[in-house]
């Protein structure tokens, strides 16, 4: 590769030909303020439509000013970020942005995490001289996202996400001038287009335009009413993210503060749902082992590969996508949905609570998880097995309106019986730890062995796309993973034309699993943060004396006291469910 | 907490759990010649994504205008989100999602036109049919539009409705024009 060899703020520098000025300056450590530009490099993910212009650099002997996200770099070019004429311009640039923007900073839902905010602060704007009209537009609220455009500076990062990472399709600038926005087709609202609620245009929106729907009042409004049991889970990646938003290095774990803190919440029971996890393992192991032994025995009414149906996000995505596959995926809800069908019946009993006066909360890293909890077929009489969904953010607000201090919080653990977990419970939060967990259950289950070794290494990493074959005890099972929603649809793809190979697949909507969903703390571009939150949950996933679902002795107990066998009627009842085709097309149908 | 055990929340013979999606309502349907017709014009194109201008442009003079159930066939054929489509429809002013009038009316605004007063003829024309630049009559008779020269500057201000120009028209002449459809 051709170095180029130019001077940055008097810096000589040499980088690969081909590199952009601002990655240049940063590799250098030189931070050039950006604002539609967007990365998450090592995963391929980056948004550079060189449209905000607050990237402008001077570069010597050229006429205007350029944008260094989109300007590459030249032999000998002498390149100033900051002189007096580049913040100049910069700062006219951004006043220009914020004169057709709302100033209800108070009370947005986004104030402290909002880039338009901190660029704002770093270039010290204090007033507007711009006054003109501003545009607006109607605000959208869907089960899980609300859409304020009034708030949407046109960066289209959203529009990347949702297009080409994750191919939902649901977002796309439309209109011109003045008049554009980023809409589904036809301003039709999000809840009628093909939006999986994966949340990803949430997670990098730098604005208020895209936030979640926030369930904090309806719980609070729970909490404080004498007649209601009110009851939580937590989601695995819950636990190695909720810590940045205090402060705490990203990948640390705070499993047990974060039970203490929903304990002083007010939470009659704290319970994991790293027990559901290993409760689906149960369910979806079986599930796998029954299509792979009637496959082999000649059935081809069997369907394989078995895709894995936790994610919610995913979940949408193919019933809108693939409704031709909807005997494909698992028929295994999701662990919040089996937590929820589990505590409304068997825990409830236990108590003596009815179903009506028992409130089942989720935390959980997603946004999916709103619309899933709020699904027609997990209501049992209009009662929801899971009452509210909120995301890792909306806790971390909840418990600082609380004035917890949650640095200062001893470490505690859940309660019985929904709060005992496996290792293979924890790593569901991660991409590759569905599979991984259905393996190590599905191997000593297949073989009547023990397993050698418990971790799968070949199973694990953030490529987009995965694959590796485990060894059976001489039968060879090829698995499959994906994370993000258009690695999905390559896969899926393959399996509509027939040409998958894969035995099962895993697949997570959101880049890096559930640690990078989008209900999780914003990590702004920066993927060793993702990094930083899969290691942590193998890190838990080791600490474990159990790490095996079927090893789960709370997970024995419920088999043996309420549902019988895995793939009973009653699991079937309670821990299966069936998937409706949603067509992407807006009116035709062939 | 309560300690009573018979809470009736154990699941009876029957499954409660019996949900389901609501129905969608399809609201129109394209009659299957008119969707073998654009699946023609896209075939044309090689059912290429780089080609949706095109694509779009070609259906437009078939139909007249872009309905949304239009755009949807478009989206399935190239394989790109119908939003995308949308957003092109919605940026160029070419485009229309409204059904263009038996007898489109285009008044030219271009520089010769303009300044021989071809703003007063398009106010004459919105207030004689009391319709807006863009939109059709309640009876799909007439629509206006208004271009940017018709190459016939020595006539202006020039209006055309459908492909017959008219020449020298002054406000007074609106009526008239108007009247000679109206039969």
């Amino acid at each position: 590769m051709e170095m180029i060899k130019l001077t940055i703020d008097n810096k000589k520098i040499e980088v690969a030909e081909g590199t952009t000025i601002l990655k240049a300056a940063r590799q250098f450590g030189i931070d050039i303020p950006t604002l539609c530009h967007f990365e998450l490099g090592d995963m391929g993910i980056e948004n550079k439509p060189g449209g905000c212009r607050i990237c402008v650099v001077e570069i010597e002997g050229r006429r205007n000013l350029a944008p260094s996200c989109i300007t590459e770099v030249q032999e000998g070019m002498v390149v100033n970020t900051h002189n007096i004429r580049v913040i100049n311009a910069r700062r006219t640039v951004l006043e220009l942005i914020i004169s057709d923007h709302p100033f209800d900073c108070l009370v947005c839902a986004k104030s402290g995490q909002c880039e338009l905010q901190h660029l704002a602060t770093q270039l010290g704007i204090r007033e507007i001289p711009y006054k003109g009209e501003q545009s607006t537009y109607r605000k959208d609220t869907s089960p899980s996202i609300i859409r304020d455009i009034d708030k949407c500076i046109l960066c289209r990062r959203c529009e990347m996400m949702c297009n080409q990472v994750q191919t939902v399709g649901a977002l796309s600038a439309i209109n011109r001038g003045f008049m554009s926005v980023v809409a589904p087709a036809f301003e039709m609202n999000l809840e009628d287009s093909p939006c999986t609620y994966c949340g990803q245009c949430v997670s990098v929106c730098p604005t208020g335009a895209l936030t979640e729907v926030d369930h904090t009042n309806d719980i609070i409004r729970a909490l404080s009413d004498p007649s209601k049991t009110v009851i939580v889970q937590t989601a695995p990646a819950v636990r190695a993210a909720l810590g940045e938003e205090f402060g705490m290095e990203p990948g640390t774990l705070v499993t047990g503060k974060l039970v203490a803190a929903l304990r002083r919440l007010g939470f009659d029971y704290v319970f994991d749902t790293d027990f559901s996890a290993d409760l689906t393992i149960m369910e979806e192991g079986t599930e796998f082992l029954n299509r792979i032994k009637r496959h082999m025995a000649g059935d081809t009414s069997v369907r394989l590969p078995i895709l894995t149906s936790c994610c919610p996000g995913w979940v949408n995505f193919f019933e809108h996508n693939f409704p031709d596959l909807l005997d494909v995926p698992s028929t295994a809800k999701s662990p919040q949905q089996m937590f929820g069908a589990i505590a409304k019946t068997y825990f409830a009993d236990k108590i003596g609570v009815n179903r009506n006066d028992l409130v089942v909360v989720s935390i959980m890293p997603c946004l999916a998880k709103k619309y899933e909890c709020q699904r027609n077929e997990f209501k049992v009489n209009g009662n929801p097995d899971v009452d509210y969904s909120i995301s890792t953010r909306e806790l971390a607000a909840f418990i600082k309106l609380a004035n917890i201090d949650f640095l200062d919080l001893p470490d505690e653990d859940f309660d019985d019986p929904l709060g005992e977990s496996s290792g293979a419970g924890v790593i569901f939060g991660n991409t590759g730890g569905v599979i991984e967990a259905a393996c190590r259950t599905a191997y000593e289950l297949y073989t009547g062995k023990k397993l050698e070794k418990i971790e799968f290494e070949e199973l694990r990493g953030l490529e987009g796309i995965r694959s590796a074959t485990i060894d059976f005890d001489g039968l060879p099972l090829n698995i499959g993973i994906a994370n993000g929603l258009g690695n999905a649809r390559k896969l899926l793809d393959e399996v509509r034309a027939g040409t998958s190979n894969y035995h099962a697949i895993e697949i997570m909507a959101c880049p890096g699993g559930c640690i990078g969903g989008g209900g999780q703390p914003y990590h702004h571009g920066n993927s060793e943060i993702l990094r930083r939150r899969a290691a942590a949950i193998y890190t838990e996933d080791e600490r474990k004396t159990i790490r095996k679902s079927h090893e789960n002795p709370s997970i024995i107990r419920l088999y043996s006291e309420f549902l019988g066998e895995p793939g009973s009627k009653k699991s079937h009842c309670l821990l299966h469910t069936h998937y409706f085709p949603k067509s992407n097309e807006v009116t035709i149908h062939r | 907490m309560s300690t009573k055990t018979n809470t009736e929340n154990h699941i009876a013979n029957e499954c409660p759990y019996n949900g389901s999606l609501p129905e969608v309502e399809v609201k129109i349907k394209l009659t299957a010649d008119k969707i073998e017709k654009i699946d023609a014009i896209c075939r044309s194109f090689d059912n290429d994504p780089g080609e949706l201008i095109n694509v779009l442009h070609e259906t437009q003079s078939e139909f007249g205008y872009l309905p949304a159930e239009v755009q949807d066939v478009i989206a399935q054929n190239l394989r790109i989100p119908v939003a995308q489509v949308y957003g092109v429809v919605s940026f160029y002013s070419f485009f229309t999602m409204t059904p263009k009038g038996e007898h489109p009316i285009s008044i030219c605004l271009g520089t010769a036109c303009y300044v021989r007063g071809s703003e007063k003829i398009l106010e004459e024309f919105k207030k004689e049919l009391k319709i807006e630049v863009g939109e059709t009559t309640p009876d799909g008779k007439f629509s206006i539009n208004c271009l940017r020269c018709v190459g016939a500057c020595g006539l202006a201000p020039v209006v055309m409705v459908g492909e017959r120009v008219f020449g020298r028209v002054s406000p007074e002449g609106v009526k008239q024009i108007i009247a000679e459809y109206n039969n």
